[in-house]
């Protein structure tokens, strides 16, 4: 395929977008678009997993532990108000450097915190740090053993924000600014500025898509499917395996964050719901039916799934639903829904890969 | 190449059709009775039907819907009759999130009842004040209405006053070295912290305070340290399934000093758990529970009655408190409509402001511009259990 | 501390181990035969528990307890059959996510039939409040129970596995699938075996803490995470080991809580399951076979 032509799904899906809002606004149907943004950042854990999962071969059960650190370390740097530090020279400083930002809250008080800018700096470095220690002695080990220290990790950053106080335990944090990208352009979950989000959100989807639809055709992408396809073969032409798991693993627990720092920003609040293991379930699910190495698909299935859900079309059956899901997938496609045979021709001649 | 870019198209449209498709779905969700469209007043109710807080959020709509049905059935409020439309967080803060604004840009409802959860709570009282939209929450957390929101009310008592009230009944039993433990929840670390912060002013030394994790299945370690501080009584602030489990635990591990638990003990099913452990028990709470012992002059009697026997009639189970929350929230909706005379949002928040001795299952509210609670002391009753039942807690040697 | 202070913390530390023994052998039973491990493990204390406390209002508890049991060995042997058999390419990690798949379902499943209140069984002997001394520590008669049944279960399993003839079937099938086919055991109806003897010591073991845990549809995933933490701790597939871990971890968090906040209680498992992972994978008691879990 040539360099262009990958490029034509973004396209296509940048022009289904707009398409979409236009329908919604000229319907009056705008408030959809909430829904829909939450999903484009949840949808940003889901492409990362499905490069980890799907290219790399390897499962992760702490994805929501990632998206919790980011979420977490963003909300406790712009919420701590360090007004009483106000005139120290090291917050002075930061001040001039515009690291820490002056604000209003919506009770009249006055709030000195750190700028969403830092904060999201330091939340990507955070996670990336945690994803590099625990996956350092961990890749060189089997499959399962991956798993399974993903849901360790998982497990004790849920363990850590419901008792820290620092993270406001069962409650969470909120009361979580938004974050000013630019001037007037700014991710927060006000009505008035939901087109302008619902575009934000998914700006940063597609940039996302850009990266890891380039990163899956360049020699990286080639190696992590050799290593999928048969991780031995691999390393004995010289495929460094270790070190190319190790990196997606980091990048799969950065995109993670991400959609963490932005949707906490949107919601104005996050809660220690979001780092459970269900959720890490969740995702995985999501990437299994969407298709292992199917980044579109997990992207839509991503979308669809996340709206839903936050809709409460599912009812009481919520989790029900994706671990079932879960099952029929493994069971009858572990390649995806847009895997199976019927589809194989549709997508042989759109993506013209080789198929294992 | 321009085949294969219909294709992609298709698909993603495809994706598209099916998020639309669940749009449609909700619309259809299982709400309350379609009144008639012109005149029906619609009302938003946000509850954890599912999940850690279904014990909460269970009977809450189950109320709800009870109460609706009752005010319809006696013809609406002037002559309008209530929508209501339930929506299930199953305790997630992301899903109240969505749900509050689906409620507010969609449905555009007048109020919204709940959530169930302080967290939840806490997640949209920006959103609901930012956007103009009267809520009233059933869950404890005084952060709720402290700093007051002009939209935001909640209807169960205060966690302080609980704890003052506890405090009050140790002092007139002589105790005065006490061991906290309660769960990590949103409602236990809460109910902890204003037990630490009380027990100064009130005599109380605290000797022990811990959090343990809401779904332990085993305290005796716990209580064992505890009992190494040779305290005079035990304070348990948690819900179920700890509840019973404190009780039990402590008289296994030989720990026999007296109990006391939060008002989050208010359903007769833990007492079931708890079996002969739970006797003795000493706990503040609504008056719902033994609300057939009270004297027939008692402002809530009647009211309390009603709703025991309506609920225990319709859905076959033991009343609650927290039903009871949800009862006193749409109560002091309606009363403010009625008030206020109007459908108004403003109008209707500025009589809810203004609504004084309207008598609820938690006590009778008296709210104001700076009181969006509306409950005192008072509202709290301290009982205790007797032979496997509630009892008005009088002077017990 | 004194003594009676130690007794009762190693008390309340090894009824807890124990139970965490009984989960990881769960896992090890599994593991030995497929190499799978399966998440839905603590499901199955909890169902066996719900279904006895359903039964023992209308038949006497040990009925009860027998009905609950038998009924989820099969539970455990039909999952087998429905979800795990069925899967041709059988990677590991494959078979593992359909576990979580099962137990998700499992939950739910329990919810919408049991509800979410919170049941138990009526203690075998005594009540809620009977009391038995012990070196001046105090625990409730069940607890004695606990210790017995689990030391029943782990005789039990070791004579099943060293002198019957299924049992050493079963272990053949774990050291080498291939081998134990050519020499006529029939692998396939061991891996089914396995899950079914895994549900029935899990049922049995939920029924006989059920009255001192008591007993809710979502018990099983915080159960399941402990018991498979002492697993990997023993080291996968070795049970004798798992009981040991599991009494260290059940005497460890319960001195934990004695020296610091309880709040960390259960950050001490999590964070020993990290270390193990990252530090000494082939678990405690492994004789350095490192390189059996290497990825190549």
């Amino acid at each position: 395929m040539t360099r262009r032509q990958r490029y034509y799904p973004v396209l296509g899906g940048g022009l289904l977008v707009v398409a979409v809002q236009v329908v919604l606004s000229a319907t009056e149907a705008t408030y959809y678009m909430t829904q829909i943004t939450m999903s484009a950042y949840y949808v940003l854990v889901v492409i990362g997993l499905c490069l980890l999962m799907g290219y790399a071969g390897q499962v992760s059960l702490g994805q929501a532990g990632f998206f919790a650190i980011g979420g977490y370390t963003a909300a406790v740097l712009t919420t701590r108000n360090l007004l009483a530090y106000r005139d120290t020279p090291l917050i002075a400083w930061c001040r001039s450097l515009g690291l820490v930002v002056e604000r209003r809250d919506l009770y009249g008080a006055d709030i000195l915190s750190f700028s969403p800018w830092l904060a999201f700096g330091a939340a990507l470095l955070l996670t990336g740090l945690i994803a590099f220690l625990i996956g350092l002695p961990v890749l060189r080990l089997k499959g399962h053993y991956l798993a399974m220290a993903t849901l360790g990790i998982g497990l004790i950053v849920y363990r850590v924000v419901l008792g820290a106080p620092l993270f406001g335990q069962a409650d969470g944090i909120s009361n979580v600014p938004p974050f000013r990208l630019a001037d007037g352009v700014e991710v927060n979950g006000r009505p008035a500025f939901r087109v302008q989000n619902y575009y934000m959100a998914w700006v940063m989807v597609l940039a996302a898509m850009v990266l890891a639809v380039n990163l899956v055709h360049s020699r990286v992408g080639r190696a992590l499917r050799s290593i999928h396809q048969n991780e031995e073969a691999a390393h004995s032409l010289g495929v460094n395996t270790y070190r190319y798991k190790l990196g997606t693993f980091i990048l799969s627990a950065l995109f993670a964050a991400a959609g963490g720092v932005f949707l906490t920003h949107y919601n104005g609040s996050i809660g220690p719901s979001e780092a459970t293991v269900m959720k890490s379930v969740r995702y995985v699910a999501i990437v299994a039916v969407g298709g292992m190495a199917n980044l579109w698909g997990a992207l839509i299935m991503g979308v669809v799934l996340n709206f839903l859900s936050l809709r409460g079309v599912f009812g009481t059956y919520d989790d029900a639903v994706f671990g079932a899901i879960l099952i029929a997938m493994m069971l009858f496609a572990p390649q995806g829904l847009l895997r199976r045979p019927e589809w194989r021709a549709v997508w042989s001649l759109v993506f013209r890969r080789s198929h294992g | 190449m321009g085949t294969q870019f219909v294709r992609i198209l298709g698909v993603l449209a495809a994706g598209w059709a099916l998020v639309f498709s669940g749009c449609k779905k909700s619309g259809e969700a299982p709400t309350a009775p379609k009144a008639p469209a012109a005149s029906a007043i619609k009302v938003g109710a946000i509850f954890a039907v599912t999940g850690p807080a279904a014990n909460l959020g269970g009977p809450e709509e189950k109320t709800a819907k009870m109460f609706v049905d009752k005010v319809n059935g006696a013809g609406g409020i002037n002559g309008r009759k209530i929508e209501l439309i339930v929506k299930d967080s199953g305790s997630k803060p992301e899903n109240a999130i969505s749900m509050a604004k689906q409620l507010m840009d969609e449905d555009k409802v007048l109020a919204i009842v709940g959530p169930s959860t302080s967290g939840e709570t806490m997640a949209i009282k920006n959103i609901c004040q930012e956007g103009k939209m009267i809520l009233i929450s059933c869950a404890a957390a005084e952060d709720i209405v402290n700093p007051v929101a002009s939209y935001v009310f909640k209807t169960p008592q205060k966690d302080s006053d609980a704890v003052k009230l506890i405090y009050k009944t140790m002092k007139e039993k002589g105790i005065s070295k006490v061991g906290v433990i309660a769960s990590n929840d949103g409602f236990g670390t809460a109910g902890r912290a204003q037990l630490e912060k009380l027990a100064a002013e009130h005599g109380i030394s605290v000797a022990l305070s811990e959090a343990y994790d809401k779904q332990a299945t085993d305290l005796t370690d716990v209580l064992t340290k505890v009992k190494g501080q040779e305290v005079q009584a035990v304070i348990n602030w948690s819900i179920v399934p700890a509840q019973s489990l404190v009780a039990k635990n402590m008289k296994q591990i030989g720990l026999d000093v007296p109990l006391f638990q939060s008002h989050g003990f208010g359903n007769i099913k833990y007492v079931q758990a708890g079996g002969e452990a739970a006797n003795g028990t000493i706990f503040p709470c609504g008056r719902l529970l033994i609300a057939e012992v009270l004297p027939n002059d008692h402002p809530q009697k009647a009211l309390l009655m009603e709703y025991k026997k309506g609920y225990e009639g319709k859905y076959l189970e033991d009343a609650s408190t927290f039903g009871g929350h949800a009862y006193d929230a749409l109560l002091v909706l309606t009363e403010a409509i009625k008030k206020a005379g109007s459908v108004d949002r403003e109008k209707v928040r500025e009589a809810m402001e203004n609504l004084k001795g309207i008598v609820g299952t938690g006590g009778v509210f008296n709210f104001s511009p700076g009181d969006h609670n509306g409950l005192a002391l008072d509202a709290f009753e301290m009982l205790t259990v007797k032979e496997g039942k509630f009892a008005i807690a009088k002077n017990q040697p | 501390m004194n003594l009676a202070q130690i007794v009762q913390y190693g008390l309340s530390g090894i009824t807890v181990g124990s139970v965490y023994a009984i989960v990881a052998i769960g896992f090890n039973i599994i593991y030995s035969s497929t190499g799978i491990i399966n998440f839905a493990q603590g499901e199955f204390l909890i169902v066996g528990a719900m279904m006895a406390a359903s039964l023992c209002g209308i038949v006497p508890l040990p009925v009860a307890i027998i009905a609950a049991v038998a009924a989820t060995t099969l539970l455990g042997g039909l999952i087998e059959l429905m979800f795990i058999r069925p899967v041709r390419d059988a990677s590991v990690l494959r078979l593992i996510v359909i576990t979580m798949g099962v137990s998700i379902l499992m939950r739910e499943a329990m919810l919408h039939i049991w509800d979410e209140q919170v049941r138990s069984l009526p203690y075998f002997t005594g009540t809620a409040v009977s009391t038995v001394g012990i070196l001046g520590a105090h625990i409730s008669p069940q607890v004695l129970w606990v210790l017995g049944v689990s030391a029943i279960i782990v005789a039990g399993l070791t004579v099943f596995f060293r002198f019957t003839l299924t049992g050493r079937a079963m272990r053949a099938c774990a050291d080498d699938r291939m081998a134990a086919r050519l020499c006529g055991i029939n692998d396939r109806w061991m891996v089914t075996l396995s899950f079914m003897l895994s549900a029935g010591i899990g049922a049995l073991a939920g029924c006989v803490i059920s009255p001192v845990t008591q007993t809710q549809y979502d018990m099983g995933a915080p159960l399941a995470i402990k018991g498979f933490t002492v697993a990997i701790l023993g080291g996968l597939g070795n049970s004798l080991a798992a009981v040991a871990a599991g009494l260290v971890l059940g005497l460890l968090e319960a001195f934990m809580v004695s020296q610091l906040a309880v709040a960390y209680k259960e950050a001490v498992s999590i964070v020993i399951l990290l270390l193990i992972l990252v530090f000494r994978p082939s678990g405690l008691f492994a004789r350095g076979e490192l390189s059996a879990l290497r990825a190549l």
